[in-house]
């Protein structure tokens, strides 16, 4: 007598398919430190490299010695721009079409820029060597206000490219300017400003802050002479565009270069470009033909590796009396530091912030860009930012809440009167994206009802005129943010990452057994994609997901992928991956028709299994159509079972969210304290809601980082501050609020599991609504706009200026 | 400049003596890491903020980071690698983190774990405030904590002999 056969929920819950908050197999080898990270890399032979760096913001290098530093036994070799010369790797082009230095030629530009590279038998001897090279620099005046970069009689910073008068996006204004990138109709939007009768305008900068992952970038570079091949070992979020710029920088054939991306200890975009870092331990590796081994510490990490933000955005707004938005108009000063190495798609400079109109159906609307050097570090696209979807969110959740201020009206009314509404899409923005799908009203109203809107605003009356009559010393403030993201980057046609194209790749092979490897071109960091592509996998195909092996980071087995950052994992791999599962699938039917001597037509699938339409006892479970494929398949067919997807997407996506925080602001202290933070996020299909949710949770966090506390700051004379621990706010659990998360569900129509992608949303969302929340607090007493981040100092100054303050 | 010479320090790991041959300035966290290849503890500071080298000593949680190995000399340290049981089953606070989704990228963990292990030594059915504040010293960048509190919550409740909550799939 045969088993009875399971239910269907029995099936599904044995399966872990999509929509399972399954756990994770990562974990296994993460609770037991077990883990392989790139310091956990241990080769026979190999030397440790450290970095001098420049105490100056800008100066000129008269003189370097390193000969006390490489009498210290132990010390192997001091490499400066004069060794890299000769194989032209002092200097290396960037992702965004600038070119940067390995080793400062010449002059410095940045604190605690790369000037020699210290190869020694320890990290010990290293460290102590790096104090022994002595550097004699000429101070150069410091530039370091973006709004003085193109004065007349602004320093000129970038010598090297001084006579050029285009760059890699045009013309240029100025030796210190890098680019203007303009889209939108001008006309259009100027005529909207010249008639509407209502207008509001703002400068809102998004501070310098850094994603500070918590494990610093790091690179084990090993070049076998014999075989003549490099393997390089490194914190890169996308392995395969390493592999082609080592290939293309060293010249070793792609075919002989293996990048590794093991386990990563966080990314956030921090660990996108190649740093000199890399570079060095890859040349010394190379010239030296022993393994190098490069770890920066917590300092090098914050003060010269990838900062984000620093946009000066002067947004503006024109509308009607009753609030409809007419027209948005913004020009950025876009700070890049030394030199543009922002890891944006090729054709974008100022990466996708033309998204800027945000939820809104904005009939109207113009950008313009001007991108320009100072003496600060060098990067801009980084720290959950989907490409500079941040900074554009920020905007325009900042200047829909000063309209509102201005009519009188509440941030969320004016929100609802201004969405694109459902049967708009997919929708053509002023600035040129097609969002794919949307459900703002129904989320905003949903937001609303789960916190109780209207209660709290009555609440914040009250309490405005208990601290009026002196009862409370306390300000409530409610910040409301919807926000529309775009990522999934992306299209062929205007996405490209040095020249290849944005597409991504997942390759899946059955096993007789009924198990499955698939290998993906993606990275994760934290993301949980050995988790959840298998859930895709599962759903797709039958097999199930603890049945599934998932690889990604060596380049000679992966299929070629751009990586993962822009949240592009699950909208452009998950793509490919669903595809690719479902040529498995489309072969296993064939296999199982076979098998069951039916017509394909006569059989359905069902969780893990085909059977016959009606006689569903006449079936074959996919455990037994994988044995079949090895020894059994119809004739004509090829045995085996795998497939391979490379996916091009069509569109990019667009996730979106309302976030509602409530907030109670000491104003002896400056103190805020966080009452509730609720978020409502869509991203379409949800694979996995316990890794949603942690995403929303860990995104959060870095919002509320950054709108509270986190900044990296430069003095007059070009020193960086606030680069370890001690000054750059990262919140502990203590500080740490707890979070409410909530969900609707509008799937994008044009993928094919109909997932948007999320990892980033809560950073892009979380920001504005926390920064909305301070300053709704103050509001009512004519502020318009408060300066990020709001530690209890800034908004204390607020207060005292109001005259709040006994 | 010259080194200091070279002196042997003996340290009670896991439950074995390990000893190494080492400049007096060595860190505990590199005499671990670099001499002894136990890479679970990480380095993610270097001013004693973050917590990722957390370890047990002698009954306290310590940042191996800032101890040199030499004072540690004779003493009983516990690290990620020694809390699992002689036949492989998994510390309640292991499995509570993975059940409760309470790491992403894993870097954090070793330092989360080993200091959660000593907090509910110190203080077994901790409110939730009291977790959070005793894990102050261990920064994590992915979690946002919340489901690094539920898993401490629930261990201690296992460790406590109630029954564990599963949580729904």
């Amino acid at each position: 007598m045969n088993a009875p056969t399971p239910s269907r929920a029995e099936r599904e819950a044995a399966l872990k398919g999509m929509g399972f908050s399954r756990r994770r197999t990562e974990d296994a080898r993460f609770i037991q430190g077990k883990g392989n990270y790139v310091d956990d890399i241990k080769l026979p032979g190999m030397l440790f490299g450290d970095f001098v760096r420049s105490p100056y913001g800008h100066a000129r290098i008269k003189k370097i010695d390193v000969s006390k530093a490489t009498a210290l036994p132990g010390v192997v070799a001091v490499l400066t721009a004069e060794e890299l010369k000769p194989v032209k790797l002092h200097w290396m082009p960037t992702l965004a079409g600038d070119v940067q230095m390995v080793l400062a030629d010449g002059k410095v530009l940045f604190a605690n820029q790369e000037v020699a590279f210290v190869v020694a038998q320890d990290r010990y001897i290293a460290a102590d060597a790096v104090e022994l090279v002595e550097v004699e620099y000429e101070p150069l005046p410091p530039l370091v206000d973006p709004f003085k970069s193109m004065a007349p009689d602004a320093p000129i910073l970038r010598e090297d490219i001084k006579d050029k008068k285009d760059g890699a996006h045009g013309p240029r204004k100025h030796p210190n300017h890098i680019f203007e990138w303009t889209i939108g109709d001008k006309a259009a939007a100027d005529k909207a400003f010249a008639e509407a009768p209502v207008t509001v305008k703002e400068l809102i900068s998004y501070q310098r802050v850094h994603p500070m992952p918590l494990e610093t970038c790091a690179s084990l570079a090993s070049m076998d002479k014999i075989k003549g091949e490099l393997t390089v070992w490194g914190t890169f979020q996308a392995p395969h565009v390493v592999r082609t710029v080592a290939a293309i920088l060293s010249g070793i054939p792609e075919h002989k270069i293996r990048v590794i991306s093991p386990d990563i200890g966080g990314g956030f975009g921090n660990k996108v470009g190649v740093y000199p870092g890399y570079v060095c331990s890859i040349v010394a590796s190379i010239v030296l033909g022993v393994p190098v081994k490069w770890v920066e510490d917590r300092l090098e990490n914050l003060s010269a590796t990838a900062f984000a933000r620093d946009y000066h955005m002067t947004t503006e707004l024109a509308a009607t009396r009753e609030g409809k938005i007419l027209g948005l108009r913004c020009h950025v000063l876009a700070d890049h530091g030394a030199f543009d190495s922002c890891a944006d798609p090729t054709k974008w400079p100022a990466g996708f912030f033309n998204i800027v109109t945000g939820s809104y159906d904005i009939p109207a609307a113009h950008v313009a860009v001007d991108g320009v050097y100072t003496n600060k570090a060098p990067g801009g696209v980084a720290y959950r930012c989907s490409f500079r979807v941040t900074e554009a969110a920020y905007a325009i959740e900042r200047i829909v809440d000063v309209l509102a201020q201005k009519l009188n009206m509440d941030p969320a009314e004016l929100r609802m009167k201004n969405f694109i509404q459902p049967q708009q899409f997919p929708y053509k923005s002023a600035l040129g994206w097609e969002y794919d799908s949307g459900e703002y009203p129904n989320a905003l109203k949903k937001a609303m009802e789960s916190v109780g809107y209207k209660a709290l605003r009555d609440e914040q009356a009250k309490k405005r005129e208990a601290f009026k009559s002196g009862q409370t010393r306390e300000l409530m403030g409610i910040g409301v943010a919807f926000f529309t993201e775009i990522v999934g980057a992306g299209p062929s046609r205007n996405c490209d990452i040095l020249g290849i194209a944005m597409f991504d790749s997942a390759e899946i092979r059955v096993h007789p057994t009924g198990a499955a490897i698939a290998r993906f071109g993606t990275k994760s960091q934290g993301q949980a994609h050995e988790t959840t592509y298998a859930q895709i996998i599962a759903t797709e195909t039958g097999i199930p997901a603890d049945m599934i092996a998932v690889e990604e980071g060596d380049t000679s087995t992966a299929p070629y992928g751009l990586g993962t950052y822009g949240s592009r994992s699950t909208p452009v791999a998950g793509a490919a991956c669903a595809r690719a599962a479902r040529k498995i699938h489309a072969k296993a039917k064939k296999i199982a028709a076979h098998l069951l001597e039916v017509s394909e037509n006569d059989i359905e699938f069902d969780v893990d299994r085909f059977q016959v339409k009606g006689l569903p006892e006449k079936m074959k479970t996919m455990k037994e159509i994988c044995w079949a494929a090895y020894n059994n398949v119809p004739p004509g067919m090829e045995p085996g079972l795998e497939a391979v997807d490379y996916y091009d997407p069509p569109n990019m996506t667009y996730p979106f969210g309302a976030y509602i925080c409530v907030v109670d602001i000491d104003v002896d202290t400056g103190a805020t304290k966080v009452r509730r933070f609720y978020a409502l996020d869509d991203c379409g299909t949800r694979i996995n809601p316990m890794v949603i949710e942690g995403q929303v949770h860990g995104g959060l966090t870095e919002a509320f980082a950054i709108a509270m506390g986190q900044e990296i700051a430069y003095d007059a004379t070009g020193n960086v501050q606030g680069v370890t621990l001690m000054d750059y706010f990262v919140p502990t659990a203590v500080e740490t609020p707890i979070w409410e998360t909530d969900h609707t569900v509008t799937p994008s129509p044009h993928h094919p599991i109909g997932a948007k992608g999320v990892g980033e949303s809560p950073n892009v969302g979380g920001v504005p609504a926390f920064s909305n929340a301070v300053i709704d607090a103050f509001k009512h007493l004519g502020v318009t706009h408060m300066q990020m981040p709001h530690d209890a100092w800034r908004v204390w100054k607020t207060a005292e200026k109001l005259g709040l303050v006994k | 400049m010259s080194n200091p010479a070279k002196t042997r320090v003996t340290i009670n790991v896991n439950g074995k003596d390990l000893s190494a041959e080492i400049e007096p300035r060595t860190l505990l966290i590199h005499f671990l890491r670099e001499h002894h290849n136990l890479t679970g503890p990480h380095i993610g500071c270097e001013t004693t903020h973050c917590g990722a080298c957390t370890v047990d000593l002698d009954g306290r949680s310590v940042k191996s980071c800032t101890l040199f190995a030499v004072q540690a000399e004779g003493s009983k340290v516990v690290t990620i690698e020694g809390m699992a049981a002689a036949d492989g089953s998994l510390h309640p606070l292991q499995a509570a983190f993975a059940e409760h989704h309470g790491l992403q990228c894993g870097f954090c963990t070793p330092g989360m774990i080993t200091r959660a292990y000593r907090l509910l030594q110190e203080n077994p059915n901790p409110t939730d405030e009291e977790i959070r504040f005793g894990i102050a010293g261990n920064i994590c960048r992915c979690t946002g904590y919340q489901n690094i509190v539920k898993a401490i919550r629930s261990a201690a409740q296992v460790m406590a002999g109630q029954p564990r909550k599963e949580a729904a799939e």
